[in-house]
C-alpha cells in the first residue's frame, strides 16, 4: 500500500516531467503539448463553473474572444508583443465575461448552458458575416510577435511557447486550486448544494457565481490566445459550439472538478484527436464519442478519479458527482 | 424604547387562505418569544415575511428602527437577522466546521482568493461554537451523514456564526425524538444566551414553550389571538380551545 500511495504521490510530477522532456526527443510534439495547454488552460475555466454546478456550453466564446482581440492587436501592430497579446486577450475576454456574465448568472442549469450556446452562436455569427473586419470564415492570420522585444525564429518560438505555456499553465493551475479552496471558491460550491442557505447567510450567490463566471471567461481567454499564437491563425470555428462541447468533453473525460483532470484530459484528448484524424479519417469523432461513454458509465471522475480508484482503492470510492439539490424550506404538508 | 423588529398590518394570502392579516407585533430585545398555533396558522408565513423570503401585500416590518419590508433574505441577513429553518438548511458536501467557516466568511466578507477556508481566522471560534452546540465531534464529518438532531443543531449554529441580533428558529426540536428535545433546547438555550440574541421560534410543543420562552404570540387564521406570558396565554380558555385542545 506504502509503495502504491508513493507511486500516486509521484504520478504528477513524473507526468509532468515526462511532459517537459518530450519535445527534446520528439521536436513535432510541441505544437500539440501546447495546444494542449491551451485547451487545458481553458478547460479549467469549466472546471470552475462545475463546482458551481454549472454547466457552460458556450464557453468557446471567450476563447474566441481574446484570441481575435490577440490577432487585432497583432494586426494593428504589425506583429505585436506576446505578452501584450496575453493581456489585451485576458482583458477582453474579461469584459465580455462581466457583460454576458451580469445576465447568465441570473439562471441556472439547462438555462445557463443554452443562455452561454447562444451568445457564443451571436459571436460565431458575427465573426463569419463581417468580412471586412473579421475575415469571415477564412479568419484572421496571427504573425509570429515579438516576445520582450526580441523577433524569435519559428523553432525557438515554438519552444518558448511550449515552456512558457507550461509554466504558465502550472502557475494558473496552482491559482485555480487555491481560488477553489478559499472562502469565495467554497461559496460556489454551495451554489449547487443549497443556494437558499448562501442567500441567508447575507452572501449573493449572483455576485459568488459572478466572480466564478469571470474566473472562468478569463482562463478561457488565456487558452484563447495561446492557441491563437501556436496556430497562426484564428477563425469563428474558435467560437463554435463544437468548440464549447470540445471543452465539456475534455472537462468530463479529465474528470469533472478537477484542476489536474483540465490537463490531463486535454492531453489525452489532444494526442487521441491528432493519432485518430489521421488514422481513422472521419470515424474519429465517433470513437471520442465511445471514450466519452465508457468514461461516463465506468469512471465518472474522469480520467484523474480512475486512476486515483486504482492507486488508492481505500481512500476513493467510485462517488458519481453529486446531483444539484434544491432543498425545501419547510416539509410538504 | 425601541423595538428589535416590529410588524405593522401585514396582510397576505394565498388563494383564499389569509396566512396574515392585520399582524401587529413589536418584538423586544433579550425577551425570547414563542409563536404557537394550528397548523395553517400562518406562523411560518410570519417568518418568511420578516425574512425576506415573502413580500406582504400590505404593511410594514421595521428592524432596529429601519424599514425592511420588501429587501431580500441576503439584505436583511446583512441587518443582523439570522434565520434557522424547519428543514436544516445546510451545505451538504461541506463538514460540519466548513458550514460554519463559510457562514464566519461572509460575515467577515472575507473575499481573498488565495486564503484557504479552513486558515481564516474565525476557525478557533466556529470550533468553540461547534463545542458550545454539542457538535465538536462531528466537526470533520460531511453534514449530509448527520443524523437530524444534529443537523438540527449546527443550523442554528450556523445562523450563529452570524452574530445576529435577531435569530428566528422555525420549530427547532421538530425531527428530534421526544426524549431528546428538552436537551436539545437546553442546548439551544446555551447557545442563544451565549450569544446574547434575541430568539423567536414557532413551537409546537407546549412544554418546551413554557420552560423556554419569556413570551408566547398565538396565531390563528393568520391574525395573532393573543400574546403574553406563557402562563397566562397557555392558561387562556380560548387559546386552550382553539391552538392548545382541551386534553391538553
Amino acid at each position: 500500500m506504502k509503495i502504491a500511495s508513493l507511486g500516486y504521490r509521484l504520478t504528477a510530477p513524473l507526468l509532468l516531467l515526462a511532459v517537459a522532456l518530450l519535445p527534446l526527443f520528439l521536436p513535432w510534439s510541441k505544437v500539440i503539448l501546447t495546444l494542449a495547454l491551451a485547451k487545458g488552460l481553458a478547460v479549467l475555466g469549466i472546471v470552475v463553473l462545475l463546482h458551481a454546478g454549472q454547466v457552460s456550453f458556450g464557453h468557446a466564446l471567450f476563447f474566441a474572444v481574446a484570441a481575435y482581440s490577440a490577432a487585432f492587436l497583432g494586426q494593428a501592430l504589425a506583429g505585436g508583443e506576446l505578452v501584450s497579446m496575453i493581456v489585451i486577450g485576458v482583458l477582453a475576454s474579461l469584459a465580455v465575461g462581466l457583460l454576458v456574465g451580469l445576465f447568465v448568472v441570473r439562471y441556472r442549469y439547462i438555462f445557463f448552458g443554452m443562455l452561454n450556446l447562444a451568445f457564443s452562436m451571436i459571436l460565431f455569427s458575427v465573426l463569419e458575416k463581417f468580412y471586412y473586419v473579421t475575415g469571415g470564415s477564412d479568419g484572421l492570420q496571427v504573425a509570429r510577435p515579438l516576445v520582450l522585444g526580441l523577433e524569435m525564429e519559428r523553432a525557438g518560438f515554438e519552444t518558448l511557447l511550449f515552456y512558457g505555456g507550461l509554466l504558465l499553465a502550472l502557475a494558473v493551475a496552482w491559482a485555480v486550486h487555491r481560488f477553489l479552496e478559499s472562502p469565495l471558491g467554497h461559496m460556489m460550491k454551495t451554489i449547487k448544494t443549497n443556494e437558499t442557505r448562501l442567500e441567508y447567510l447575507g452572501v449573493s450567490a449572483r455576485g459568488v457565481l459572478l466572480a466564478g463566471y469571470l474566473v472562468s471567461a478569463g482562463l478561457c481567454g488565456l487558452g484563447g490566445v495561446l492557441m491563437a499564437v501556436a496556430q497562426g491563425i484564428v477563425t469563428p470555428e474558435y467560437a463554435w459550439w463544437i468548440r464549447s462541447g470540445e471543452l465539456v468533453f475534455i472537462a468530463i473525460l479529465g474528470g469533472a472538478g478537477s484542476v489536474a483532470g483540465a490537463f490531463v484530459g486535454a492531453l489525452v484528448y489532444e494526442v487521441v484527436r491528432t493519432y485518430a484524424s489521421a488514422f481513422a479519417g472521419d470515424v474519429w469523432q465517433m470513437i471520442l464519442g465511445f471514450f466519452l461513454l465508457g468514461i461516463i458509465l465506468y469512471a465518472p471522475r474522469g480520467l484523474v478519479g480512475l486512476y486515483a480508484k486504482v492507486m488508492k482503492p481505500a481512500e476513493t470510492e467510485a462517488v458519481p458527482p453529486a446531483a444539484p439539490k434544491r432543498q425545501a424550506l419547510e416539509p410538504a404538508e | 424604547m425601541t423595538a428589535l423588529l416590529e410588524a405593522r398590518g401585514l396582510e397576505i394570502r394565498f388563494g383564499g387562505v389569509v396566512a396574515a392579516h392585520n399582524v401587529d407585533i413589536e418584538i423586544q430585545e433579550g425577551r425570547n418569544l414563542a409563536i404557537i398555533g394550528p397548523n395553517g396558522a400562518g406562523k411560518t408565513t410570519f417568518l418568511n415575511i420578516c425574512t425576506g423570503y415573502l413580500k406582504p401585500s400590505a404593511g410594514e416590518v421595521f428592524f432596529a428602527g429601519e424599514r425592511v419590508t420588501n429587501k431580500s433574505p441576503r439584505e436583511i441577513t446583512r441587518r443582523g437577522v439570522a434565520r434557522a429553518f424547519q428543514i436544516p438548511q445546510l451545505f451538504g458536501e461541506h463538514t460540519a466546521l466548513e458550514n460554519l467557516l463559510i457562514a464566519a466568511a461572509a460575515r467577515q466578507s472575507r473575499w481573498a482568493p488565495f486564503t484557504r477556508l479552513g486558515q481564516i481566522p474565525e476557525r478557533a471560534e466556529m470550533l468553540h461554537l461547534l463545542e458550545v452546540v454539542n457538535c465538536a465531534s462531528v466537526a470533520q464529518r460531511p453534514v449530509d451523514e448527520l443524523p437530524e438532531g444534529q443537523r438540527k443543531l449546527i443550523d442554528i449554529a450556523l445562523a450563529l456564526a452570524l452574530k445576529p441580533k435577531l435569530l428566528f428558529m422555525d420549530e427547532p426540536t421538530s425531527g428530534v425524538a421526544s426524549s431528546e428535545k428538552f436537551g436539545v433546547l437546553d442546548i439551544i438555550a446555551k447557545a442563544l444566551a451565549e450569544a446574547k440574541v434575541t430568539a423567536v421560534f414557532v413551537e409546537h410543543d407546549m412544554g418546551i414553550v413554557e420552560r423556554f420562552a419569556d413570551e408566547v404570540a398565538v396565531w390563528n387564521r393568520g391574525e395573532v389571538l393573543h400574546r403574553g406570558t406563557p402562563e397566562d396565554v397557555l392558561s387562556h380558555p380560548e387559546v386552550v380551545r382553539e391552538v392548545i385542545g382541551e386534553e391538553i
